[in-house]
């Protein structure tokens, strides 16, 4: 090999390189190298904070309200006398606010038992991708309700404390794919007064609720509690609800089928007297309507 | 021997120059408007945080557009937005790739106005289409304001609109595109 080749081998991967840099021009966006990847928050796994009657892992956004009335008919078994239950409805209306997107509170009033309610949620983790994610939600609610029914006995000494009580829950949620999200929630109710002696003033449970997304705006959910202590020797059962969630623009329809007549966690953990397999199951349906209470102004600016 | 050294050098400093003449930015702002008269609200979305490369020696420019960096002022739009119009989970980019048709009318080193027509494939929610329209960059200090309005049918990127909503958002959407570029050391 001469010189001469030498040199033209030597010019000819100069050329080559500086073509080699020419040729990246053809996708200009890679001159500003890779962008890091940044932790992101996995939203909008259940279209609604409420799975059915549970809490799901879900949130308000940040300023806006969620006014929710919820319905339960009669039992499906009463037949076409009562429309299959239609004729009678058991109804709670709340409201709920987002205060940041990873806290919310709301009340509510039901007819059932003439009974109020407020809740705190909290989530101190959520779900994430990118560096220092985590897997889960960890969201944590304590609530409280009031019986409003007049004294069952007003002969005898009564408290105001007898008329509240207590739930506290914990919930542990993932949203696996877009189509699909599963949460578990351990919760504890306390009632401060119970009928009898042998009823125990605290239940233990167990939710499981899920979200199966049909289509773009359509989810079938389900949401169960299974009473592991506390539960009574006859007459009630774990609570089953199993719906469709629709969403029409502004407003989610919940309409789903279940055993249970109360709205809040008192009632339908520790209260459910419907059984499934005997067709007491009440249709029902909640209706959310979300307002923007405070617009956000960061895209303004 | 001499002339592929002459080649050489040539050829290095011009790719040398070639870098030199890139502009960019990382926090481009890009709107979109899809409102009609019978709209109840705003639909409107603007994000801060597009990516723009421009090769004034080329003409060649650049956009790239997180969809989840799209803010709107209501957060259940937002969601819609992101849920069920452009599916950014499913589709997390907007890219424009094009050219600036009549790049040899600016003098990129000499501040000025110039309007400047620009053409490129956009491609949203997974399809590429055509797309031309006017621009104007304006230079000055060693910077380039560019800034452009164009409409994209959104039946042409596949983004459905239910019946239900259908008179409620516009068929086209009026992009807007401003962005501020800094030289690319």
């Amino acid at each position: 090999m001469n010189k001469r080749t030498i040199n033209f081998f030597l010019v000819l991967s100069f050329l080559v390189s500086t073509t080699g840099i020419r040729a990246q021009d053809d996708d200009l966006l890679k001159l500003l190298g890779e962008e890091k990847p940044k932790k992101e928050r996995i939203k909008y796994a259940f279209k609604s904070p409420r799975v059915i009657n549970s809490h799901s892992m879900e949130f308000l956004n940040p300023g806006t309200m969620d006014f929710r009335i919820l319905h339960r008919f009669g039992q499906v078994d009463q037949g076409y006398k009562n429309l299959f239950g239609l004729d009678q409805a058991s109804m709670r209306m709340g409201f709920d606010f987002g205060v940041m997107q990873n806290l919310m509170f709301g009340f509510g009033r039901s007819t059932y038992k003439k009974e109020l309610d407020a809740f705190l949620k909290y989530a101190p983790i959520r779900q994430s991708t990118g560096p220092w994610s985590s897997p889960v939600t960890v969201a944590f609610v304590s609530g409280i309700t009031m019986d409003g029914l007049p004294w069952a006995d007003p002969s005898r000494k009564n408290f105001f404390t007898s008329k509240l009580g207590y739930y506290f829950e914990a919930i542990i949620g993932r949203k696996f794919s877009e189509t699909f999200s599963l949460q578990v929630a351990p919760t504890m109710v306390h009632r401060n007064l119970v009928a009898t002696v042998a009823t125990p003033n605290n239940v233990y449970a167990l939710g499981v609720g899920g979200r199966l997304k049909l289509s773009q705006r359509v989810a079938f959910t389900w949401d169960y509690s299974h009473v592991f202590i506390g539960m009574p020797d006859s007459g009630y059962y774990h609570p089953l609800s199993v719906g469709f969630d629709i969403e029409t623009g502004g407003h989610v329809f919940q309409l789903h089928f279940s055993n249970s007549t109360g709205m809040n966690e008192r009632a339908f953990i520790t209260e459910t007297t419907g059984r499934w397999g005997k067709a007491e199951v009440r249709f029902g349906f909640n209706l959310s309507r979300v307002f923007q209470i405070k617009k956000n102004k960061k895209h303004k600016e | 021997m001499k002339n592929y050294f002459v080649l050489a050098a040539a050829a290095m400093l011009f790719s040398f120059s070639a870098t030199a003449q890139k502009y960019f930015t990382k926090t481009g702002k890009i709107s979109f408007d899809a409102t009609t008269s019978s709209s109840p609200e705003k639909i409107e979305g603007v994000n801060k945080t597009s990516t723009c490369v421009l090769d004034t020696k080329s003409g060649a420019i650049q956009f790239a557009v997180l969809m989840k960096g799209f803010l709107f002022e209501r957060a259940l739009m937002e969601e819609h937005f992101n849920e069920n119009y452009v599916e950014s989970n499913k589709f997390p980019k907007a890219e424009f790739k094009g050219a600036i048709s009549n790049n040899d009318a600016v003098n990129y080193s000499k501040d000025g106005t110039y309007a400047v027509t620009v053409k490129g494939k956009l491609t949203m929610h997974g399809v590429t289409k055509d797309v031309e329209t006017p621009g104007k960059l304006v230079v000055q200090g060693g910077k380039i304001q560019a800034t452009a309005t164009f409409n994209a049918l959104l039946a042409d990127y596949s983004v459905s609109i239910p019946g239900l909503v259908a008179d409620k958002v516009a068929k086209t959407a009026k992009i807007g595109v401003d962005c501020s570029l800094e030289l690319l050391k």
